[in-house]
């Protein structure tokens, strides 16, 4: 079959086989490019769908996104397996190998310091989110009898709110704190808005952290001690990632802040076209 | 780990690290992937359309 060249991820030659009956985006089996001491995970993909044309056309239907994201991720969970993959973002394509042998050939020192950064270590993704306050109790649930009980009940529901939000911050913030010092790394995303991943409550925290394999057991049991700890707060936990979040230095990008959850629903924002 | 591991990963989970996250690398068709950000603003407003009830992104505020 001939088509463009789909790259998944960039890592150093490993022993073990993938498993035989992966297949990669477009139902292509992934094969191993191999060029001066790299492996570029390959599959190809026709033309058809993956020129800069319609491959942006598809990119905003959710179907084919979800169904190419699902099996870009697959392929790098079976490499994430056998050995430490330096995964590329979702719709990295190529004319043919030449193209993607010369691109392994630029990007050479970069993808090797990255890969010995990255060595031994996954990613896993935490969040936190702050379940719907509960109803009121009676007195705030009761019509109110007059204007002024009106305003009353309204400051303390407000008030009542921003309580759980200060708690939902104070908490949020010192698991970082404390899950960043059991991690190689650690990076915010921006909190998830529930619209989108009908989680129930307030996505408050989505980080994702950078962790030894060898030390993932200690830091999940860590995330799940912390789980129930705090009423009305809820604590999820995904993983093992390839390192997606990590692959940049963090000496090169601006490092880790604690402004994002002040972006909680910003996702959506105005693009209701 | 193992239950985390076989749980089916959820769509925005994933978004968030295959658009957001990876290596970025101009291939050689020039599909600049700066552009998957700004898909990922109109996929964020297809979704919520898709959504049949869909509730205020802002939560319960007005």
């Amino acid at each position: 079959m001939t088509g463009l060249r789909y790259v998944y991820a960039v890592c150093r030659p490993f022993g073990a086989p993938l498993q035989t009956a992966l297949k990669g985006v477009a139902g292509d089996p992934p094969r191993l490019l191999s060029h001066r001491g790299l492996i570029a995970v390959v599959s190809h993909v026709p033309e058809g769908d993956f020129a800069e044309a319609p491959l942006h056309r598809h990119l905003e239907d959710l179907d084919w996104l979800t169904e190419t994201a699902r099996a870009h991720q697959q392929v790098i969970d079976a490499l994430t397996a056998v050995t430490t993959p330096l995964p590329l973002r979702l719709a990295t394509v190529f004319r043919d190998d030449s193209g993607v042998r010369v691109m392994m050939e630029e990007r050479e020192a970069d993808f090797l310091r990255t890969l010995d950064r990255l060595e031994g270590r996954v990613e896993w993704g935490v969040k936190v989110y702050v379940e719907r306050e509960p109803a009121a109790p009676s007195e705030a649930t009761a019509k109110p009898a007059s204007g002024r009980d009106y305003l009353r009940q309204r400051r303390m529901q407000s008030r009542a709110h921003e309580d759980s939000w200060q708690r939902a911050e104070r908490f949020a913030g010192r698991l970082h704190a404390t899950l960043s010092t059991h991690a190689d790394g650690a990076r915010l995303h921006a909190p998830q808005n529930s619209a989108l991943s009908k989680a129930p409550g307030q996505n408050v925290l989505n980080a994702a952290y950078l962790v030894p394999r060898a030390e993932s057991e200690e830091f999940v049991e860590l995330v799940d001690r912390t789980k129930g700890e705090e009423p009305g707060m809820r604590v999820e936990l995904t993983g093992p990632w390839a390192a997606y979040s990590f692959v940049d230095d963090p000496a090169d990008s601006s490092s880790v802040g604690e402004s994002s959850s002040a972006a909680a629903g910003a996702d959506i924002g105005e693009g209701g076209s | 780990m193992t239950v985390v591991e076989r749980r089916e990963v959820a769509l925005v989970d994933l978004l968030d690290r295959l658009l957001a996250g990876g290596v970025v690398i101009t291939g050689d068709i020039t599909l600049r992937i700066a552009d998957v950000d700004l898909v990922r603003i109109d996929l964020n407003a297809l979704i919520s359309s898709v959504n049949e009830q869909v509730p205020s992104p802002w939560g319960e505020s007005p």
